[in-house]
């Protein structure tokens, strides 16, 4: 559903991010990339959303090309995207960004509905503003819960994790399990988690800037936790707050 | 323009300054091209004829409790400069809740100015929440000035809460609020302003804290668009142990300009005082969010505009 064909990314002074990457994701995966910091995943992701041009190469959505295709077009063709930093907004509320995220009007109880899923209680947060008030982990959830709206064909999520403590983590799983077995979709998660590399269909690792692993989980996921892969990368890692 | 256009017009500000639909379930009065077009007293809000020049007197009695009153004024044609006095008598610890608003309808090359004068005089313990919206409506070339003072003088616990809106239409407006605040009183202004085209607004913010355990927050967020102006004054004088905030949140577009001048002043040891501005056009990464749902740039920033402005 989803191919990269020998995308670069490269700024100034020659610093390619990305490197001659081709990538065939099918539809209905469940695909993790992971890989060390500064090894690209984001890039990536913004590259696939349309939000970075690349330098180089072709991306294909559903047997389309849409490598000139803007933001606007890829997310109304049925692609979206959780940012790994969440952008907040003076004056809009949780309801407004879930209502705008599922195209729709929504009423109070089905915004709250994508609320709960992801372990917010809803009644407190549908009318808070998304502005510097609301914490780091519940600025993230509201993302996913507004990419949970949306259930489009194509679902790509930054580092979700990030910012959300150990206790809620387990939780997060369920939703991401739950999403893919509801929406029939396909999901791309950038994350170092361990207990999310295991419920992965297939595995991307992602390091400076080239793709330097892809296979099914049970092929790379113990090749990672070995270290066979010689990456600067700890599936163990504490999450970061 | 016939009899009959001149009251669509009228009917249609005022639902639009003051949300009155009809007439109101309250104490009101209304001003038309500088007379008056309607009133009535009730038993806690007296509104009488001012003798020595053009406006009302509004007296609330003592302990009124949650009551409103709506005073709109309108002007619907061109040519018309009206100046009004209007002065707020707060008995002790009532509460009530002002409407006013006003809207200048012109449709000629004559410009209309309205000009009002609003002083508030807080007994002890009272509690007003004042909401004035402010439009320019018609085709007109003529100008569409408003021009709003206000003077709040506060007694010991009183609480009064300012919410002015001016979202269109207004060609010029300097807008003046003074606030004198008494021992544990507590003023808020918050202002919303939005302009276009050659349009230019100025506030001016002048607050005396004098009384100890006093507070004031003025808040200004705006959004200057076309080739438009906004300035905004703030001073906040801490003459006592009190607590002082400004804040001007402004969005640039287009050619616009917005400058923020604060000016606190602690003229006394545990006087706080706090001034923070912030004006830029729409932050671009706001754009991309609204994008990846699908909004084009144009949807995503009206969204962004109306959020910021309501
Ligand atoms: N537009 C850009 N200009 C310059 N450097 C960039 C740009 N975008 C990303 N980078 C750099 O590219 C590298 C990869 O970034 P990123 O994709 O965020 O990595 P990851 O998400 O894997 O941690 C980083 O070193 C980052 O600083
Ligand atoms: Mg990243």
């Amino acid at each position: 559903m989803l191919e990269l064909k020998n995308i670069s990314f490269e700024v100034e002074d020659e610093k390619e991010i990305l490197k001659n990457i081709n990538l065939k994701i099918d539809t209905g995966k469940f695909i993790v990339i992971t890989g060390p910091n500064g090894g690209g995943k984001s890039t990536l992701a913004r590259v696939i959303a349309g939000i970075q041009k690349p330098t180089e190469g072709q991306i294909f959505f559903e047997g389309q090309d849409i490598t000139h295709a803007d933001i606007t077009q890829r997310a109304q063709m049925g692609i979206s995207f959780a940012f790994q930093q969440p952008v907040r907004f003076k004056g809009l509320t949780v309801f407004d960004l879930i209502s705008t995220a599922a195209g729709r009007d929504l009423n109070q109880t089905e915004a709250c509905k994508y609320l709960s899923e992801v372990g917010l209680c809803a009644r407190d947060y549908i009318n808070r503003e998304l502005n510097a008030s609301l914490s780091g982990g519940e600025i993230k959830r509201i993302e996913i819960a507004s990419v949970l709206a949306r259930g489009t064909k194509l679902s790509i999520f930054d580092e979700p994790e990030a910012g959300i403590d150990l206790w809620s983590f387990k939780n997060l799983i369920d939703v991401f399990k739950k999403m893919y077995a509801a929406i029939n979709g396909t999901i791309i998660i950038i994350s170092h988690q361990e207990r999310i590399l295991k419920i992965a269909d297939e595995i991307i690792v992602l390091a400076d800037g080239n793709i330097i692993s892809h296979g099914c989980r049970d092929e790379i996921l113990p090749r990672l936790l070995s270290g066979t892969d010689k990456v600067d990368f700890c599936p163990y890692q504490k999450l970061e707050d | 323009m016939d009899q009959q256009t001149q009251e669509q017009i009228a009917k249609t500000l005022l639902k639009d300054v003051s949300d009155i639909d009809g007439v109101p379930q309250a104490a009101y009065n209304i001003r038309e091209n500088s007379t008056c077009a309607g009133r009535m007293s009730t038993e806690t809000i007296k509104i009488e004829s001012k003798t020595d020049k053009s406006g009302i007197d509004i007296i609330v009695a003592p302990g009124t409790v949650q009551d409103k009153v709506y005073i709109p004024a309108l002007v619907t044609c061109s040519g018309v400069h009206d100046l009004v006095y209007n002065d707020f008598y707060i008995g002790e610890n009532a509460d009530v809740t002002i409407i006013a608003g006003c809207g200048v309808n012109t449709d000629g090359c004559d410009g209309s100015e309205h000009n009002g004068i609003h002083r508030f005089f807080l007994k002890p313990g009272a509690k007003v929440l004042y909401i004035e919206k402010h439009i320019g409506m018609g085709d007109g070339s003529g100008k569409r000035v408003i021009n709003p003072e206000t003077y709040v003088e506060m007694e010991e616990g009183s609480t009064m809460e300012m919410d002015t809106t001016q979202i269109k239409g207004v060609d010029s407006t300097k807008r003046t609020c003074t606030g004198i605040v008494g021992p544990d009183c507590t003023l808020i202004v918050k202002e919303k302003i939005m302009t276009h085209g050659q349009q230019s607004a100025e506030t001016s913010f002048k607050v005396d804290l004098n009384g100890e355990n006093s507070s004031c927050t003025l808040s200004s967020r705006s959004v200057a668009r076309g080739h438009s102006h906004q300035r905004f004054l703030s001073e906040i004088n801490g003459n006592a142990k009190c607590a002082g905030h400004s804040e001007c949140d402004a969005i640039i577009m287009d050619h616009g300009v917005v400058s923020a001048i604060p000016r606190i002043t602690a003229n006394h040891l545990d006087a706080a005082l706090i001034h923070e501005a912030a004006i830029g056009k729409i932050a671009g990464d706001q754009i991309i969010k609204l994008r990846t749902f699908g909004l084009t740039e144009k949807e995503a920033e009206s969204k962004i505009i109306d959020g910021f402005m309501r």
